[in-house]
């Protein structure tokens, strides 16, 4: 039977080094700032660099793989992203900011229009502390995030009703312009008892209120860069899973040949549509890990050049790759956060040479330089359109193909 | 009535501005089928040329040199990140778009630390008026003349010259123009100096009355003219400055009542949905039938 | 008597001010072959598309076994541009999209091969499945569907095993050689289970011994899948030879039909039409 599906062997042993891995960075995180001084305790110790680059790259991967499912195997070009991200991380916040801490954020505006939150609801289910507490918190904050794709994924389905149908530069133009209207509506102050107008959001549940604490309050296990993780690894998953299936197939014909695939009997506008629901869900879900990321949301960081940003980092690893919009989310987010940092500051050698170019914002020039290069001379990224394990296959099969040929 | 004379003052402004800058995402468009993401920052840029230049040497000689240098970095644009990648698929042009237009916001970042910079003021062009009661700077009545003179000596470039027909040939049919010994290349390069140009004098006009530049200062002008252009009818000239000078009517009504001022920029975002819904080829616009 | 399984009724296809199909009316019947013939530009492939849903026709009708799919009439602007005929007699407006056409059994392809190129000759065959399979996006997504997923490969193998195909099932669909692409976009449609295939210019670009054996192909196919074959065509020895009736379409009006022999003898199809030798 020709092609059938990755034999579930294959599938088995990476689901054990990924949770071996899991388990390792626990372990680093908790652990990290008992190795001896130097380069290890360096990078390892909970509050190094290497965890914020984790924990980002882990939000930014998902959302670059939730892009790449529209624009690298739909072919749909939508300029969309950072409207649903923000949809997603407002949804969050709002439905999770204990009603304690409600006054306090929305001070402007004499409280919130809502006041509960649902780790709280399940607390009077299960208790607010110790065990108990820990289930209120996983599940409140689970239905937050959930809730926070459907409320993306439902604002996808209304705009895509006259958007989808329009051709790839209009659609590029109409989803851009629907994020900024989106971003223009959160700022209103007449809706600030919900969204609190332009303030932030602050104080709901972040990736740290995963880490467990002992009655003393002391951390007794850093759970704060698995959880990122855990919910990008399973979304990305899902998303794996939707690539491969018939409906993923019937994406890729879309972007191949429009008139083909209708005339191969699939719906046009019901497949772009599931295509940009789908996306725009897990957008979502990006959107409150960013959130949960930066322990605050202002709806004015949602630009477009936060879209452009995930773009071009879709383009570094390869449109229709999702394999490479992993690696590339975590090189851009490691070099600009961490590695590349060097660039911004100036440098004074020991004989007082003052190193040019090197100040402030040179890090972005560099960046975009790069880009430029990708974009013009190494179009197909890192990956092209081929996925991590195709890389491992491609030395198998060539002695096959001679057994076949003689 | 001031009020009313000062709203519609500042919309024929501002919107005489967005049109020069429309004219360039519409010619660019018509031929190359390209939203050129780029040309809103460059705009900006030619702001960032004139602070520059204008604090070492007289105004009288920085204006044009602003212009010729504006019109020279657009067609260095083209030349280097679109000229290479017209085989390949349109997306990818458009990606290179906008790392062109991520570049110029970086660089521009990276060149004025951060810090807005202040537009010299052409006197002639700042000096205040009255005009029917209200008062506003001299600039507000010249753009809208200004934008006319242009526009009729571009509309002759284009219906009685040699190049132009060569313009109105390549954006009805590429491949044939070419296999006609249209010298593609030079139809291209023309059209990104003219587009540029006319967003220099844009920009000269823009930033005598909005006086601060920030890297970010093109994005939403430019974001605003390609919406111009759409809903006048991507492809068409005068379609653009029309819906140029509709839109900075509106956005200059709306950021006047404060209750839904924030939605100034979004109401030309919604505008763009609207059209695109209705009437997708603009108001002047021409349906296309693809072969099948 | 056998079924009518395609019966167009007075199609009128008007752009602008251009007339791309004038007045057309013919039938199709249970089990035949028949061909469409006409100089370039005389409407052929707009008909096509009139039949497949890709425009909508300006004015006329189609029937399917005898059920309306599709039914146009002059609106807007074109009520006072229209130049045809028949105004008036359609009153109602029935304009389904091709994928609707294609899962009511009517499968094509076309005349500039449009496959799925970057992916596999496989895919390009197994996607044709999709539309038919018992599922929706959550079932696939978590394999819930595994049952359908066997059964659309099995068929899909099926096909490509008929078509001598297999051996490039891996291969990326657009690094074929031009005359196995076509063969391929013949498969495709095929996997739709069609019961009426619309073939246009199956034989385009071929040598005399392709277009010989792709003569023998379509024979074949119509008996082992039950088909009935509608197709246009330039190369009159495939034409002549396997068609059961022709009619031939000049500037967008239907000048004559009948069976190969009448055509061949009809002194306006040879006017306008079959002096030149085509296959030169």
């Amino acid at each position: 039977m020709i092609k059938q599906e990755k034999n579930h062997k294959s599938s088995f042993i990476a689901a054990i080094i990924l949770v071996a891995f899991l388990i390792i960075l626990t372990l680093l995180e908790t652990f990290g700032s008992q190795f001896p001084e130097g380069f290890l305790r360096k990078t390892f110790s909970s509050t190094s660099m290497l965890y914020t680059v984790l924990k980002k790259g882990a939000t930014y991967a998902l959302v670059t793989v939730s892009m790449n499912l529209l624009n690298g195997f739909t072919g749909l070009f939508s300029l969309g992203q950072a409207g649903f991200m923000l949809l997603g991380a407002y949804t969050y916040g709002i439905l999770t900011i204990p009603s304690a801490a409600r006054d306090d954020v929305y001070y402007l505006h004499g409280g919130s229009a809502i006041n509960f939150s649902t780790q709280e609801i399940f607390g009077s289910l299960f208790g607010n502390s110790g065990v108990g507490g820990a289930v209120s918190l996983i599940l409140g904050v689970l239905i937050a995030i959930i809730c926070a794709g459907l409320v993306a994924a439902f604002f996808a389905y209304l705009i895509g009703l006259p958007v989808l149908r329009l051709k790839s530069d209009y659609l590029a133009i109409a989803t851009l312009g629907f994020a900024e209207i989106i971003r223009a509506v959160f700022q209103w102050d007449k809706l600030a008892p919900i969204t609190n107008g332009a303030n932030m959001l602050k104080s709901y549940p972040t990736f740290s209120s995963f880490n467990i604490t002992n009655s003393n309050g002391d951390v007794i296990l850093r759970l704060s860069t698995v959880v990122p993780f855990l919910i990008a690894g399973v979304c990305i998953w899902i998303i794996v899973l939707l690539i491969n299936s018939s409906y993923g197939r019937a994406f890729k014909a879309i972007r191949e040949d429009e008139t083909a695939a209708e005339a191969m009997g699939i719906n046009l506008a019901k497949h772009k549509r599931l295509s940009f629901c789908i996306s725009s869900f897990f957008a979502g879900v990006g959107g409150a890990m960013l959130a949960m990321y930066a322990s605050t949301v202002q709806a004015k960081t949602f630009t477009s050049a936060m879209t452009y940003e995930l773009l071009l980092i879709v383009v570094i690893g390869g449109i229709g790759s999702v394999s490479g919009s992993c690696i590339a989310s975590f090189l851009y987010i490691a070099c600009s956060e961490w590695w590349l940092r060097f660039l911004d500051n100036e440098i004074i050698l020991s004989n007082g040479f003052k190193v040019p170019l090197l100040r402030n914002s040179f890090r972005m020039v560099v960046f975009s330089v790069v880009i430029m290069i990708i974009v013009l001379f190494f179009r197909r990224g890192i990956m092209g359109n081929k996925e991590l394990p195709d890389l491992f296959k491609r030395r198998r099969k060539k002695p096959e193909q001679q057994e076949a040929a003689k | 009535m001031e009020y009313l004379v000062s709203i519609i003052l500042s919309g024929i402004s501002v919107g005489g501005q967005y049109a020069l800058i429309a004219i360039g995402y519409t010619m660019v468009y018509g031929i190359l089928r390209l939203i050129n993401f780029a040309h809103g920052d460059v705009f900006m840029v030619a702001g960032l040329f004139m602070v520059y230049l204008s604090a070492s040497m007289p105004i009288y000689i920085a204006i044009p040199l602003v212009l010729i240098l504006t019109a020279l970095l657009g067609y260095i644009i083209e030349r280097v990140a679109y000229k290479p990648l017209r085989s390949a698929p349109r997306m990818s042009v458009m990606i290179s778009a906008i790392g062109v237009s991520y570049l110029l916001q970086n660089l521009a970042l990276y060149i004025t630390g951060g810090l807005n910079q202040m537009y010299p003021k052409i006197q002639f062009l700042s000096d205040s008026i009255t005009i029917l009661g209200a008062t506003t700077r001299r600039v507000t009545v010249i753009t809208p003349i200004l934008v006319i003179i242009l526009i009729i000596v571009l509309t002759q470039l284009i219906n009685h010259t040699k190049i132009g027909m060569a313009m109105r040939a390549v954006s009805k049919d590429y491949e044939t123009s070419e296999l006609m010994g249209i010298k593609i290349n030079n139809v291209i390069s023309m059209t990104f100096i003219i587009g540029s140009f006319l967003a220099g004098v844009g920009s000269m006009l823009y930033f005598s009355n909005y006086a601060t530049v920030v890297p970010l200062s093109g994005s939403m002008p430019g974001l605003k003219a390609f919406v111009a252009a759409v809903f006048g009818g991507i492809g068409s000239i005068p379609g653009a400055v029309i819906g140029a000078f509709i839109i900075g009517i509106c956005e200059s009504a709306i950021k006047s009542y404060s209750m839904i001022s924030v939605f100034s920029d979004a109401f030309t975002f919604a505008l763009l949905i609207v059209i695109l819904a209705v009437k997708p080829t603009g108001l002047f616009g021409e349906k296309t039938i693809d072969k099948v | 008597m056998s079924n009518c399984v395609l019966k167009v009724m007075n199609l009128t296809m008007q752009f602008g001010g251009v007339v791309a199909v004038d007045n057309l009316s013919f039938e199709v019947n249970e089990g035949e072959i028949v061909a469409l013939i006409g100089p370039n530009g005389a409407g052929k492939t707009t008909a096509f598309n009139c039949i497949t849903g890709v425009y909508a026709p300006t004015n006329g009708r189609v029937e399917f076994y005898g059920t309306t799919m599709v039914e146009n009439h002059p609106k807007g602007k074109m009520r006072k541009q229209y130049a045809g005929e028949n105004n008036g007699t359609y009153l109602r407006s029935i304009e389904p999209t091709p994928d609707k056409i294609t899962n009511l059994g009517i499968a094509r392809t076309f005349q500039n091969i449009r496959l799925f190129s970057q992916l596999s000759v496989f895919d390009n065959v197994l996607i044709a499945k999709h539309m038919r399979a018992k599922q929706n996006f959550l079932s696939a997504t978590f394999r819930i569907n595994h049952a359908e997923e066997k059964r659309m490969r099995e068929e899909t193998y099926a096909i490509l095993e008929e078509q001598d195909l297999v051996k490039y099932a891996e291969d990326i669909a657009g690094s074929l050689p031009y005359g196995l692409q076509r063969h391929l976009e013949i498969a495709r449609a095929l996997a739709t289970d069609p019961k009426l295939l619309l073939l246009d210019e199956p034989a385009a670009g071929m040598n005399p011994q392709e277009t010989a054996e792709l003569t023998g192909f379509i024979g074949q196919i119509r008996k082992s899948h039950n088909l009935t074959i509608f197709m246009i065509e330039h190369h009159m020895d495939l034409v002549m030879r396997i068609s059961e009736r022709i009619y031939v379409l000049d500037f967008g009006k239907l000048i004559a039909q009948g069976t190969p022999t009448e055509i061949q003898n009809d002194p306006r199809v040879i006017e306008a039409y079959l002096g030149v030798d085509e296959d030169a």
